[in-house]
């Protein structure tokens, strides 16, 4: 089995984001980049199932600019076989990703893509659904648990009321939740390996994709500041502000 | 133009969490329809023809939607969407998995999580964990949106007489069938409606120590969340969790108790009115969106605050 694992380079999860003075985005300049965290998860889970003999290879894709080489680095030295870069300066829509990452599935032809379930840039929740809709595979979102079985996946999903278990039959599209698994740091010899394993690069052209972004952004500000930070001494301070000057209980 | 909004239901009734799509349809103007796929759904379609502002219900009760699977309703869904000018969904864990498949269907961006209607192609939303909002305009010919239910009244359920049209299914796509499930029962209210909220955090230690959480709890009518620590931890199932990847809560009180305030936490939190915040470290920085602050152990905080609730 063959899976596929797309890793978006994001700013890292730790930096405090700030919006540029002229509205048209977030600062990236000289901020601390990584690999979106559940698409961590994501290809831990692929070479998982490769250490228990059921993937043959784990395959990297990242579609981004030059810097996005990196990320495919690191999801090699944790375990993936081999990378592929899609070059693209820019922002570039879930809805382009999906299409672009139809054409290399359906040049490699895996039986699974793993991809992360949001990116945590965008916040978007979108690309592994439409990706499994261009395709017309089966899709298992916000998965926290992954059986392979024969012809089919058993995936326990993360759902507003619990959990909920499906089955989905392969070829298939998974998106990682929190739970699904805790991603290994790679050690300085797979680091060192890893740059020996072979990326391919292509442009969104080669895919026959036009990467435009479909949505206008008007503009990107701030969100309203809170005004927070007031103490309270003790327990009977806080009811009673609750009670008389918040009146919320 | 015309909205088609999924509507979420249990077959004999309507999940309040699409009323939230409704008050969204109602700010792009024009007519709104209720799409009600199920089986057996007759009783939600009648609740949702009730639903104020709703002028149409499309009911399509047939076996392939008697679970919420994407590979089944999102063919039913981008066939009805012709004809209208936005197909909408609140921001739920169904909403989420179903809609970005409609949209690729469609061929056209999905604009997620939205909390704010500028005019019909003009909608803000967060991105990176809320630390920044982002007006995008569309230009597709069909608009596939989200919206974020703390963000849009949930419109009323009574009060509206529209009427209910029967459609056909689209059969079953036999890519994937519905196992089973495992939800928390609770009979405090549902996280993202309640009034108050009271969630724990590492700080809490385990699972038992929830139980002073939940004692405040029913005192306060509110219900229970937690931070992402506290749920890889199995302190707490899943579904407890706020935050940027959780759930996102905006109640009148939102009482966070051994938790930092990491800005994934916040983003699920911080448009709560009031924000109270116990942690015994002064530097959290769950302190600076905190209207009260209590630093202090939890462990003796907590019993207090339970015994001044009786008294107050
Ligand atoms: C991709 C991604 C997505 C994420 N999504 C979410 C999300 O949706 N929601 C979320 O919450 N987090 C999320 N996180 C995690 C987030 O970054 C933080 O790690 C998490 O919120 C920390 O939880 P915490 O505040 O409970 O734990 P900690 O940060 O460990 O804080 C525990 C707090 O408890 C206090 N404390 C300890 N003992 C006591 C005591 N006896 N009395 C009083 N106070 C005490 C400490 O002072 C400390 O401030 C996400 C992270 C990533 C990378
Ligand atoms: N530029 C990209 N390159 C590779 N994978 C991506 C890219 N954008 C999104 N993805 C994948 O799609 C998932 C969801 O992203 P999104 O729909 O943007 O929230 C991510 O976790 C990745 O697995």
């Amino acid at each position: 089995m063959k899976v596929l694992v797309p890793v978006k380079r994001v700013i890292d999860y730790n930096v405090k984001v700030r919006v540029k003075a002229d509205q048209s985005g977030v600062e990236l300049a000289n901020v601390k980049m990584s690999m979106n965290p559940f698409d961590e998860i994501a290809v831990e889970e692929a070479i998982r199932l490769k250490e228990a003999g059921k993937a043959t290879e784990v395959i990297a894709v990242s579609i981004g600019p030059t810097q996005a080489q990196e990320t495919i680095r690191t999801a090699l030295a944790m375990g993936a076989d081999r990378g592929i870069h899609v070059v693209h300066d820019g922002d570039v829509e879930p809805l382009a990703v999906a299409k672009m990452l139809k054409g290399i599935v359906e040049k490699e032809s895996p039986d699974l893509c793993i991809l992360g379930k949001q990116a945590i840039d965008d916040d978007c929740n979108q690309t592994g659904q439409m990706l499994s809709a261009l395709l017309g595979w089966s899709q298992a979102t916000f998965a926290s648990k992954i059986e392979i079985g024969d012809g089919d996946l058993t995936v326990t999903r993360e759902v507003d009321g619990g959990l909920e278990t499906i089955k989905v039959k392969a070829p298939a599209i998974v998106t990682t939740d929190l739970r699904l698994n805790e991603p290994r740091y790679a050690s300085l010899p797979n680091i060192m390996k890893a740059k020996k394993k072979p990326i391919e690069q292509m442009s969104p052209a080669d895919l026959g994709v036009d990467p435009a972004p479909r949505l206008q952004t008007v503009k990107v500000v701030e969100p309203p500041k809170r005004e927070g930070g007031t103490k309270v001494a003790d327990v009977a301070e806080l009811v009673s502000k609750l009670k008389n000057e918040a009146k919320v209980i | 133009m015309s909205t088609l909004i999924f509507f979420e239901h249990t077959n004999d009734a309507i999940s309040p969490a699409s009323l939230h799509a409704v008050t969204a349809a109602t700010q792009i103007g024009g007519d709104v329809v209720a799409l009600v796929a199920g089986s057996g759904c007759d009783g939600a379609a009648q609740a949702a023809a009730k639903v104020a502002g709703v002028t149409k219900v499309i009911k399509v009760d047939s076996a392939e939607y008697g679970h919420t699977l994407a590979e089944n309703l999102a063919p039913l869904i981008a066939k009805l969407a012709e004809g209208h000018s936005h197909v909408l969904a609140t921001a739920t864990t169904v909403g989420k998995n179903i809609m970005p498949r409609v949209a690729a269907l469609l061929d056209v961006a999905q604009v997620s999580d939205i909390i704010e209607v500028v005019d019909a192609d003009t909608f803000v939303r967060p991105i990176y964990a809320g630390n920044a909002l982002a007006t995008v305009k569309s230009s597709d010919a069909t608009k596939v949106v989200t919206v974020r239910g703390t963000n849009f009244d949930p419109a009323a359920a009574e009060g509206g007489s529209a009427s209910v049209e029967d459609g056909s299914g689209e059969g079953d796509t036999g890519l994937s069938s519905f196992v089973g499930q495992e939800l928390s029962k609770s009979d405090r209210p549902e996280l993202t409606s309640a009034k108050v909220v009271i969630s724990g955090g590492r700080g809490m230690q385990n699972g038992e120590n929830f139980k002073m959480l939940e004692e405040i709890a029913d005192k306060l009518g509110a219900a229970v969340g937690a931070s992402r620590a506290a749920v890889d931890a199995g302190f707490v199932p899943n579904d407890y969790q706020v935050g940027q990847t959780g759930k996102v809560v905006a109640p009148d009180l939102y009482i966070a108790v051994g938790i930092s305030g990491a800005i994934q936490h916040l983003a699920g939190m911080k448009d709560s009115k009031v924000i109270v915040a116990i942690n015994k470290d002064e530097e959290a920085p769950i302190f600076q969106v905190a209207d009260y602050g209590l630093v202090a152990d939890l462990f003796k905080a907590v019993p207090e605050l339970s015994e001044a609730l009786d008294k107050a």
